[in-house]
């Protein structure tokens, strides 16, 4: 079972990549609308791409409410 | 359809569509490539009118009053339409709402009964405030085995006694309580009658009618008006069919057009701009000599079309693109937020019509919708039949507010009679909105009177609802308004709120202050954040109770600095 570190790690690296923006630029505490510029279209973009890397699926309602990384990653770790 | 002009109300209505129409699907319900739920109306009506009989059992009355908090799925309209049959009195709420604020609004609303998602309702009882709520009874939906109930029960399993029983109510009677704002400060339910529902399905339907075979795609939550009157009421009086989709995700959106053939779908500038995008992106992936092609083929329609759309001529010269919508697409419905003309023409052009409108809860669904009579991408369109519409105050250029008497128009504000005084005056709605009419009736938005903003995603936040976050924070007070109120601009894009602090005598601003400011702003929902922050350095104006007087202190902050006054966060 990944650790939430690790989960938030992977997090991180996927959310670079897809926003293409360098993964060092973004720490687990950000609020990624904000960081990423980004909308809540756009967000639920990055969870699809979430989702199919962990092999889960996740209602978009998981990600209400969720603006950091942190959140996100413990999120997806309560239904790996 | 049927004519609603026979029936007195909601439930009325639609057990007459569930009677006329007893084989026609009315709903599917889809999530991702799953496909949930297909009832036809027949089906539909042994669902509602099974928990009819549980409610009723349960001692649900004559207008009782109902709160629906869920996701947008089949059992919503299910449950809506048995809280009808009974004569209730439906209260549709946000589900993207924090629990505890839909325990202040249930709490406002008198709602004797809950009708809940699961997940929703495990938050709610998990609130330190769980102990307000005043619903005797709550039903749960698809809550998974075993799993701690909080005293509420199955919907799939809840069941009567007694066989249900139609309740009949009169056209001047309370339909839904719905909430326009009001979380944070005073709660603005809008009582909305039958005979506004009705009224306001008569008028869009005269303009976009549907039938049976029509397909809605319904991607915004039911609770919102929109999609409340044209992804239901609409719909289930003319004997077509929605289809819920149970994501956002724009790749399920495109599916779904082409495996329901969708006909009308209703949908928020957010949305229709992210559609926008991906078929750019699809046009600028073309081989440079389909490009050119295409591109010519977007011209010829553009000018063939430039006085009147024609729907058939679109789709035989962009039957690609009409095909990626399924080949069935008949109008796009976008509301709740301003949308960009250039947007609007984009897809008139691609003979992809999209109904802008204009209108607000306390009228219904809308007041104004584009009557392609011609296409036109700088307004909101003309008032629909039945709708008044008139500009008050006017300046030199004949902008001033807008104001609509109609039957649409919501009965009043539950509980507060002095709001619904400033709100309906003479019979006129005051809608607090900027315009000006046209010489051809065209109503066009310039900017807003009152103080809010509505976000891209068609949300209206008032500043008050943002303010209990920054409670406690070390400033001697502090006040939240739309950016716009203080500073006008003739644009209903990119509204922002602004966050001003007062500081306490002889200390500075700090970045420890700047740092919590920013901490606290994280606590809200990323749509009703504050944008920035402004610095006064006088004494709110204050009435004899501490109130501030927002109106005074907007008018000095005004008259003292700019917009380049605001700390950007």
């Amino acid at each position: 079972m990944p650790t939430l570190r690790d989960t938030t790690e992977e997090v991180l690296r996927l959310a670079a990549e897809h926003f293409k923006v360098p993964r060092e630029t973004l720490s687990v505490n950000d609020d990624f609308f904000k960081k990423l510029g980004i909308n809540s279209l756009q967000a639920l973009d990055l969870l699809t791409r979430i989702e199919q890397h962990f092999r889960i699926e996740l209602p978009d309602y998981e990600l209400q409410g969720v603006s950091d990384f942190r959140t996100l990653a413990e999120r997806i770790l309560s239904r790996l | 359809m049927l004519d609603l002009r026979k029936y007195q109300s909601l439930g009325e209505a639609l057990r007459a569509g569930m009677e006329r129409w007893p084989n026609e699907i009315c709903l599917i319900e889809a999530d991702r490539e799953r496909e949930n739920a297909r009832l036809t109306y027949r089906q539909f009506s042994d669902a509602a009118l099974a928990l009819t009989s549980g409610l009723q059992s349960a001692g649900f009355k004559n207008g009782t009053r109902a709160a629906i908090i869920m996701t947008n799925q089949s059992k919503w309209l299910i449950s809506a339409y048995a809280i009808f049959y009974c004569g209730g009195v439906l209260v549709p709420l946000d589900y993207k709402l924090t629990p505890a604020e839909q325990l202040k609004l249930l709490e406002h609303s008198w709602a004797e009964f809950l009708i809940v998602e699961y997940h929703l309702w495990r938050a709610i009882a998990q609130t330190p405030d769980f102990e307000t709520l005043r619903a005797r009874v709550v039903l749960v939906t698809e809550a998974p085995v075993n799993a701690e109930l909080y005293g509420a029960k199955r919907w799939e399993a809840f069941r009567g006694a007694v066989a249900p029983t139609f309740v009949a109510r009169t056209l001047k009677d309370p339909a839904c309580i719905v909430y326009s704002s009001g979380t944070g400060g005073r709660p603005k339910g809008c009582v909305l009658t039958h005979e506004n529902y009705l009224e306001q399905c008569m008028a869009l339907t005269s303009r976009y009618p549907f039938w049976p075979g029509v397909r809605y795609l319904s991607i915004l939550p039911t609770n919102h008006a929109i999609d409340f009157m044209v992804g239901f009421i609409g719909p289930f009086t003319c004997g077509a069919a929605v289809v819920h989709l149970r994501t956002l995700r724009p790749e399920y959106i495109r599916e779904a057009f082409t495996r329901y053939k969708i006909t009308y779908m209703s949908l928020v500038p957010m949305v229709l701009k992210n559609l926008e995008k991906g078929l750019r992106q699809r046009f600028l992936e073309l081989p440079p000599a389909r490009w050119k092609m295409l591109s010519a083929l977007i011209a010829t329609n553009r000018a063939l079309t430039r006085r009147r759309p024609n729907l058939k001529l679109s789709r035989a010269l962009l039957k690609q693109v009409h095909e990626a919508f399924g080949g069935e697409l008949r109008a796009l419905f976008v509301g709740g937020a301003f949308t960009e003309p250039a947007t609007l023409q984009f897809f008139y052009d691609l003979g992809i019509q999209v109904g802008n409108g204009y209108g607000c809860t306390e009228a219904g669904t809308a007041i104004t919708l584009n009557d392609f009579k011609p296409f036109r991408a700088d307004t909101v369109g003309k008032p629909l039949p039945g709708m008044e519409v008139k500009i008050t105050n006017a300046d030199a250029e004949g902008i001033g507010e807008v104001q609509v008497r109609s039957k649409t128009v919501m009965s009043h504000y539950l509980d507060d009679p002095e709001m619904t005084a400033e709100t309906i005056r003479g019979g006129w709605l005051v809608t607090g909105d900027l315009g000006r009419i046209d010489r051809d009736g065209h109503l066009l938005l310039l900017g807003r009177k009152k103080n809010m903003i509505v976000t891209e995603e068609g949300k209206n936040i008032y500043p008050e609802d943002t303010e209990t976050v920054f409670e406690g924070l070390p400033v001697k007070e502090f006040c939240v308004f739309a950016a716009n109120y203080l500073w006008p601009e003739r644009t209903m894009l990119g509204e922002q709120l602004v966050l001003v602090v007062h500081l306490e005598t002889g200390t500075a601003f700090s970045e420890s202050l700047a740092a919590e400011i920013a901490e606290r702003n994280r606590r809200l929902l990323n749509y009703k954040r504050i944008s920035g922050y402004l610095v006064w350095d006088r004494d709110f104006p204050l009435t004899a109770s501490l109130k501030i007087k927002r109106i005074e202190l907007a008018e000095q902050i005004r008259s003292a600095v700019g917009r380049s006054a605001m700390v950007m966060l």
